[in-house]
């Protein structure tokens, strides 16, 4: 039984690779992650930074040619990588959750509401279907949907791309889970539908006390939503804390670069700041830092792996020569 | 959806009167059959009288709308052979054909669909390269031969099941049928076996592709997210999607099978309408040939307005129209 | 991060790879395929040389001796000539009669498939270039073609044209040219907007010039891959006829024939007579059909290596 205060999910050092006829692409190098009840936590990057595979890791859900090569994952105490097949599936869609990016491609076209979200509920306990639908619709309703029982007889092309991520929270909550996961859910969408489902995820996550990691690229959206937020880049974490400090003070040069080109933190008239370069291929990349080449401050010492500096409680980066003076 | 039946049918209608031009023209210009029928030696009076009992005197164009005009109350001629309606001599024998079209493709079906699934989950199994290979075996041997080679070892040499015929018939709601008595099943084993074989490789084949690519879709991982079990993330899944262009293929297949059965019902000396069309070519039984070739059009026509229907009723993409924005 | 080659020395050219050796090492990647190509190339060569090879000429009358009719494999005539593969019921050499029934199932599938190929590729190539209402017209009528069932058809114009070799290659044509109008029509289609077609028409060439110097070349692929899977489809369908009484003559006897004619002795154990030609036909099929899959993997514009 784990402590009450203690996370609900401890990434410690997972690593991911991918073996392709080309080379080893490593996805996820080493991430160190952890997550609380009731607490969110932003995973931010751009893409091919590795953190939807971070997402599918946790799940057991990564495809061939790749596979969990290091780390463990700690949920609830239970190291995940030590648990079987089975036991796996049974924890999916009941303990964790997952929320994908484009619900038109999620859910099955050719199957009606009901019958996915009803699949939900009874894949992990005995219950009758009536009842099941009966959940289905409260389900709905609790995440803003009007006339529930009309939108379950519907097949998803016939909703709106709102709707249909509604459908996906509702399912992702619907086995009240522990952790819930949600890869960019809101990228696909428009910006006003957008602030809607940051809403209803955020409120059933305070009410239920669930564990969320939010996987986005978009900091403005993360800064708003998440307690803590953990910065990735080339398949590392690179810097995390609390939001606010990692928005307000960040440590790592990516990150500030990030905070720099969003539009709204720039005064009006000013140019947006731009990383330069691009993101490297994860194709055979080789030790040190992944950032040097685009950083402004990387030095020669930046071609050996740095190490996680723990600045503060809950707050570390990975750089030789963060910001604010602290290291060499 | 009305509308668009109703397109539907007026195209099959012309395609089966322009059918109906071809066919009956087509069949004229064969050889003079009158001199099959009636003895040459016999007077030149009773010649005519036999031609104009059996209607050749007349201008073909003449003879064609006679038979049209007949064909709409449902008489396409009389054979010449059997003296009997051709229409009725054809409808005879076409609970037969069916019979042995219905048994191959639910043959092919039952077996075609777990390989073909089998092979496409698990591509680099070996059980599933020797199903591939195993297709295009299927798909390159001729039909006639594989019906003598099945005799060959499973009657003659094996002596476990028939070499010809049809079993006796019983009834069951309505329907008479040789399927439903056990002689009568194992009268169509190897004839529905043969006509299968080939539709076989094709549903192993469709099947395989469909399960590859369908697999790799987000929809399947999100199932799996969900915790289901992998037996449900593919049979209800996987199968629906995949279901749908297979089935709209075999459908139109089986107006196929009924065609190539003429094949299969020769070699098993199968009484259905194949077996009548060959023998009506060689006896140059005109209206039994125009009769079947007919029914055989018609036959197609329906098939693939029921396909277009079942399609759009089996993807709900389709049926329900556009998307909500 | 690469660094520099270390001595500056230059890597040696690369052997000069001309397309036609990039596909035949494409095509050869494939071990089944070649072992396919191989059993072709075998066969045609057995249907060439069949006169010369074969121990017997089964269709001269001085030869044959009914006597010698029905005899297991492996015996001897009453002159001494052995019987490889057994006799048939007329007393005819059946490893000869396969030999030269081969050459004919060849030979006629393959003329079928030339002419086919011929006047469905001119038709599809008017279609593309023509376009509007005539396109259309042209295209209907292949899609009846290739809807109608390829054996009732054939059946019908044997029915209206009587037996012999040339008419059973008109009815074979008549149930392929759709293929092949078909695929050329969809790839000149293609072509035609392509900027080569555009440059020569500005040069002033002529239409048919364009047409058959440039289109054409172009859809040579798909229509390689459509040829081999008709070709197989020819030579059995020619086989079906043959072994329901309306194909070739028994003056020019093909496999389709000889298993017919073997049908009978089977219920009596007399296998031979129809088991072996319908091996030979079977690998012959099988071998098309697996040179053909690989063509069409090896051609396929999408799966470009």
């Amino acid at each position: 039984m784990t402590a009450p205060d203690a996370p609900t999910i401890e990434v410690d050092g997972l690593r991911t690779h991918f073996f392709t006829k080309a080379g080893v692409v490593k996805a996820v190098d080493g991430v160190s992650l952890s997550v609380r009840r009731g607490e969110i936590l932003g995973l931010v990057g751009e893409s091919g930074s590795g953190k939807s595979i971070t997402g599918f890791s946790i799940l057991g859900l990564v495809d061939p040619p790749g596979r969990i090569v290091g780390g463990a994952i700690r949920f609830n105490g239970v190291d995940l990588a030590t648990l079987d097949g089975e036991a796996l599936r049974r924890l999916r869609g009941d303990r964790i959750a997952m929320i994908f990016q484009d619900p038109m491609m999620t859910l099955n076209p050719v199957l009606r509401v009901d019958t996915q979200m009803i699949e939900a509920v009874t894949a992990h306990r005995s219950i009758g279907r009536t009842e099941a639908r009966d959940l289905a619709a409260a389900a709905l309703a609790e995440v803003g949907i009007a006339s529930p029982e009309r939108r379950l007889a519907a097949y998803p092309h016939e909703l709106s791309g709102g709707m249909r991520q509604r459908v996906a929270i509702a399912i992702a909550f619907i086995n009240k889970p522990d952790l819930v996961i949600a890869d960019e859910p809101t990228t696909a969408l428009d910006v006003t539908i957008q602030a809607q489902i940051l809403y209803e995820a955020q409120k059933l996550c305070r009410t239920r006390q669930t564990a969320m990691i939010w996987i986005t690229h978009d900091l403005a959206i993360v800064s708003s939503l998440a307690d803590r937020i953990a910065v990735m880049y080339a398949g590392r974490v690179v810097e995390d804390g609390a939001t606010a400090d990692v928005v307000g003070r960040p440590l790592h040069p990516y990150t500030q670069g990030l905070i720099g080109s969003v539009p709204s933190a720039n005064r009006r008239g000013q140019r947006l700041t731009q990383i330069p370069g691009m993101t490297p291929s994860l194709l055979d990349i080789g030790p040190g830092c992944a950032f040097r080449n685009r950083c402004p401050r990387a030095g020669d010492d930046c071609a050996a792996d740095p190490a996680v500096l723990t600045v503060a409680p809950a707050r570390a980066v990975r750089c030789v020569r963060p910001l604010l003076g602290v290291g060499a | 959806m009305a509308d668009y039946i109703i397109r539907r049918l007026l195209q099959s209608v012309a395609v089966v009167l322009a059918m109906s031009v071809i066919v009956f023209f087509g069949v004229h210009v064969v050889g003079d059959p009158v001199y099959l029928l009636v003895n040459p030696q016999m007077d030149q009076k009773d010649i005519e009288a036999a031609i104009r009992a059996l209607g050749l005197d007349r201008p073909i164009w003449e003879q064609y709308f006679h038979f049209v005009s007949g064909a709409l109350k449902g008489d396409l001629g009389r054979s010449f052979i059997f003296g009997e309606p051709a229409l009725k001599v054809i409808l005879q024998r076409m609970p037969a054909t069916f019979e042995l079209a219905i048994a191959a493709m639910v043959m092919a079906i039952i077996i075609g669909i777990p390989l073909g699934l089998y092979a496409g989950l698990r591509p680099d199994a070996l059980v599933s390269k020797t199903i591939m290979a195993g297709s295009i075996v299927g798909f390159s041997l001729p039909t006639f031969w594989v019906g003598i080679m099945l005799i060959m070892v499973f009657a003659v040499m094996l002596g476990w099941l028939p070499s010809t015929g049809r079993g006796p018939t019983a009834s069951l709601l309505g329907i008479e049928s040789s399927l439903f008595t056990l002689d009568g099943l194992r009268h169509v084993l190897l004839p529905a076996l043969n006509l299968a074989l080939l539709k076989m490789s094709l549903v192993i084949r469709l099947t395989r592709a469909g399960a590859r690519e369908a697999i790799h879709q987000d929809y399947i991982k999100f199932a799996r997210a969900k915790g289901l079990r992998e037996s449900r993330v593919v049979g209800v899944h996987l199968l629906k999607n995949i279901m749908i262009p297979v089935v709209t293929v075999l459908g139109l297949e089986l107006g196929n099978l009924v065609a190539f059965s003429v094949v299969t019902e020769t070699i098993f000396a199968w009484p259905g309408m194949g077996k009548l069309l060959i023998g009506s070519i060689q006896s140059l039984d005109r209206p039994v040939i125009v009769a079947y070739l007919m029914i055989v059009v018609l036959l197609f026509v329906v098939i693939n307005l029921v396909v277009d229907v079942i399609y759009s009723l089996l993807d709900p993409r389709v049926r329900l129209g556009a998307s909500a924005p | 991060m690469s660094s520099a080659k270390p001595d500056g020395a230059t890597t040696p050219a690369a052997a000069v790879e001309t397309p036609l050796r990039r596909f035949a090492s494409d095509y050869l990647e494939s071990p089944v395929a070649a072992a396919g190509l191989a059993i072709l190339v075998v066969i045609l060569l057995l249907a060439l040389l069949a006169p010369l090879i074969a121990p017997q000429n089964p269709y001269n009358l001085a030869e044959v001796d009914v006597m010698d009719s029905r005899l297991p494999p492996g015996s001897e005539s009453m002159a001494g000539l052995k019987f490889w593969l057994g006799t048939d019921g007329a007393g005819r050499d059946l490893l000869s009669a396969m030999l030269y029934g081969l050459r004919i199932s060849i030979f006629v599938g393959v003329m079928s498939c030339l002419v086919a190929m011929a006047i469905g590729a001119s038709i599809g190539l008017v279609a593309a270039y023509a376009g509007g209402r005539t396109e259309t017209l042209i295209m209907r009528i292949v899609d009846i073609q290739l809807s109608f069932p390829a054996i009732l058809l054939a059946l019908m114009l044997i029915a209206v044209l009587g037996k012999g070799v040339d008419k059973i290659i008109i009815a074979l044509v008549a149930v392929q040219w759709g293929y092949y109008a078909r695929t050329v029509r969809g790839t000149a289609l293609v072509e035609r907007r392509k900027d080569y077609v555009e440059a020569a028409r500005c040069l002033g060439l002529s239409h048919a010039r364009i047409v058959f110097h440039h289109i054409l070349p172009n859809c040579l692929p798909p229509l390689i891959v459509v040829a081999t899977v008709q070709a197989a489809h020819a030579i059995a369908l020619e086989a079906t006829l043959s072994f329901l009484g309306v194909g070739l003559p028994p003056t020019e006897p093909s496999l389709g024939l000889l298993i017919s004619n073997g049908f009978e002795y089977v219920l009596s154990g007399k296998y031979w007579i129809s088991t072996f030609p319908g091996l030979v036909l079977l690998a012959t099929i099988m071998a098309i059909n697996l040179v053909g899959d690989q063509l069409r993997d090896v051609l396929n514009p999408r799966l470009r290596r």
